[in-house]
């Protein structure tokens, strides 16, 4: 069979148009502290905004903890947000109910970290790619189907002949490369990818992350890429989001970010992430944070950040700092009351 | 100098009911007082297997064969009660996952002094408060009341931290460190990490540094020896490996890597296809169907020796030379 259609029209959409805004997105946890004390929300997610434009790689990062996989299920509605809006197309489509979701995975997929355990052992991988297609387009041909995941597997680097074999004969990088096509056989506009790499050696990642980059641009689709790795947000990511405990520090362009970074935690962040180079890496000034992420059921008051800040002052602790624009030409936004 | 550790012709082997895995392969490595040894591989490289076989913590399947020396003694044919007072006391090694290495039900005080009451003969005072010296080192806040707390009161750094205090009670020789940052949080790596910076410059302790990654072994670092499926393919300093590659293999490694410090560039030169399979090796040098340098004896001949090329480097590889910009002397 030759080269088939595309699944669906692309042309209501051009690249650079707003296909996701997430506004003041609010994911609590009720946790259950005992007795007497009761219940006690746990907030993964606290006010967070940001838009995306189609075509675009908007990078999400952060330590363990920060909110940052959490933001990307409650994007795609395998959470249910506490609060705040994710308007998908034009349409909010925070709370809708599983059915009224269905028609939406068409265009909003996942790829997780873990390649492995996201597979289905008892499933070949020709059925593990075709479930999206019969789940989605219960009318499809049997041959067409298979002729979609055989040209999908080609697509992301497996051998279309291994179609009839089990995730446990692959290694890690190729698991992740099926676990791709699941996520691209439906075309979607938008894929999240949490992690998709970090738990790939280093030679296999880079070959991913390639993968990524070449699917992106002949889908002409948007990522939101989380991730905690910074090297590889720097390569593959447009605009980035800098999370920490719930809360948004910064977002900028890449090389804005990268390169005058504003906010004293993404100062550190930065600085933290070693370089593989020696004479760059003895030479360079480390920011050393003291102690560790605050529990985030009792976080700190004012700016979250504040008790590992070396620009902390009293005014931190009092005031939540807003997420407000600097500087006139450029769209970054920073959450501190003292930044550079 | 004298070596502190001097492993030759190590070789590793696994039985397994699909048959026998050579993990490491006729290894040989010399450790300097002071100085700090990283070591590079992917997955399967057998970079910790080497360590664990110098320590004598195999598992049961596992046979070594060659020698290790510590201190110019042979240690790999000791017996345990005479092995145990050189590991631990001498020689100690801090693992990748600090809450696996911990006992979840002793207090973190009584498994510090625990290793100088055995080791040191200390009684239990003087143990406590050199526990608490160390514990101070590690820049944990309130040693003292920290001894007293059981290792889930800990966070993974702290837990790390702990982790490398116990290794260093007995003020070792030699520390080995496999992978002891890659579970941690960025800022938190970055912690521990001027730990052993620290630790470097202070101690005069040799270190082995055992990661996959380039980042950590570069700020750090002495000498590299860079592994694939179970043998060295080039050793150096970190000057040379880093900005002078000789073997595909390590510049293939540096090009993978997305670097922090450069903006987007093309695509990422990844190394096409995956590591052999070490129950059953190709024929020849065992990266060669990966390598695009390939040429008849790569195939034909039997794995390249790891061979002087100058300058205190040593290389696997049948290429004679291989210049910055990929210009090959085959």
């Amino acid at each position: 069979m030759s080269e088939l259609a595309p699944l669906k029209k692309r042309s209501d959409v051009k690249v650079g148009d707003t296909i996701l805004e997430v506004d003041d997105l609010k994911m609590y946890f009720p946790i259950h502290q005992g007795v007497l004390v009761g219940t006690k929300p746990l907030k993964a997610v606290d006010r967070v905004s940001f838009t995306l434009n189609a075509g675009e790689t908007l990078a999400i990062v952060g330590e363990s903890g920060s909110g940052k996989s959490t933001i990307g299920r409650a994007v795609l509605q395998l959470l249910k947000p506490t609060g705040g809006k994710v308007v998908w197309m034009g349409k909010n489509i925070a709370g809708l109910k599983a059915g009224a979701m269905r028609k939406h995975r068409a265009d909003l997929q996942i790829v997780f970290q873990d390649p492995l355990a996201s597979l289905n052992p008892r499933m070949t991988v020709g059925d593990i790619i075709a479930e999206p297609l019969t789940s989605l387009y219960p009318k499809m041909k049997r041959d067409e189907v298979r002729e979609r995941v055989r040209q999908m597997m080609a697509k992301v680097g497996l051998l279309p002949q291994m179609i009839n074999r089990y995730p446990h004969e692959f290694s890690g990088g190729q698991n992740q490369r099926i676990g791709i096509a699941r996520a691209m056989v439906l075309e979607p506009r938008l894929i999240v990818a949490d992690e998709p790499v970090s738990a790939l050696d280093v030679s296999i990642q880079a070959q991913i992350v390639n993968l990524l980059e070449r699917l992106q641009e002949e889908f002409e689709m948007s990522m939101l890429f989380i991730s905690h790795d910074l090297s590889v947000v720097r390569h593959i990511s447009h605009r980035i989001m800098v999370l920490y405990l719930g809360n948004v520090m910064e977002i900028a362009s890449r090389d804005e970010l990268f390169e005058k970074p504003r906010h004293p935690y993404t100062q550190a962040l930065i600085s933290a992430a070693p370089i593989p180079d020696p004479d760059k890496e003895t030479k360079k000034k480390r920011i050393i944070l003291e102690g560790d992420i605050p529990s985030p059921l009792s976080p700190p008051s004012g700016c979250v950040f504040r008790t590992r800040c070396p620009r902390a002052q009293s005014k931190c602790a009092k005031e939540i700092p807003d997420l407000a624009a600097r500087g006139a030409k450029s769209n970054r936004k920073v959450a501190c009351h003292f930044p550079d | 100098m004298s070596s502190v550790l001097s492993v030759s012709d190590l070789t590793v082997r696994f039985a397994t009911p699909e048959g026998e895995v050579n993990a490491v392969n006729n290894v040989s490595l010399d450790v300097e007082a002071g100085e700090c040894l990283g070591i590079v591989g992917e997955s399967g490289s057998g970079k910790s297997q080497l360590f664990m076989a110098v320590m004598g913590l195999l598992a049961a399947n596992g046979k070594v064969a060659g020698s290790v020396k510590f201190e110019g003694k042979e240690i790999l044919d000791l017996k345990m009660k005479d092995l145990n007072k050189i590991r631990g006391s001498q020689m100690s090694m801090i693992f990748q996952d600090p809450m696996t290495s911990l006992t979840p039900h002793m207090k973190i005080g009584d498994q510090m002094t625990e290793v100088l009451q055995i080791h040191k003969g200390m009684g239990h005072r003087a143990a406590s408060s050199r526990a608490v010296e160390l514990l101070d080192l590690m820049r944990i806040p309130e040693a003292k009341k920290r001894l007293s707390q059981y290792p889930h009161e800990f966070s993974g750094g702290m837990r790390q931290r702990v982790m490398i205090a116990m290794a260093l009670l007995c003020e070792p020789k030699l520390l080995i460190a496999d992978e002891p940052s890659t579970a941690l949080d960025v800022t938190v790596q970055a912690q521990i990490l001027d730990l052993f910076a620290q630790l470097k410059k202070e101690t005069g302790t040799a270190i082995v540094m055992i990661t996959h990654d380039l980042g950590v072994v570069a700020g750090l670092c002495d000498r590299v020896n860079v592994m694939y499926a179970g043998r060295f393919v080039e050793t150096g300093t970190v000057r040379d490996i880093f900005y002078d590659p000789q073997h595909p293999y390590a510049r293939g490694l540096l090009g993978s890597m997305p670097r922090l410090d450069e903006a987007k560039g093309e695509h990422l030169s990844a190394i096409p296809g995956q590591p052999p399979n070490l129950q059953d090796l190709p024929p020849g040098c065992s990266f060669q169907a990966r390598c695009k340098y390939r040429f008849e004896p790569c195939v034909e001949d039997p794995h390249p020796a790891l061979e002087a090329i100058g300058g205190g480097r040593k290389k696997a590889c049948h290429l004679k030379g291989l210049s910055r910009d990929g210009e090959v002397v085959r």
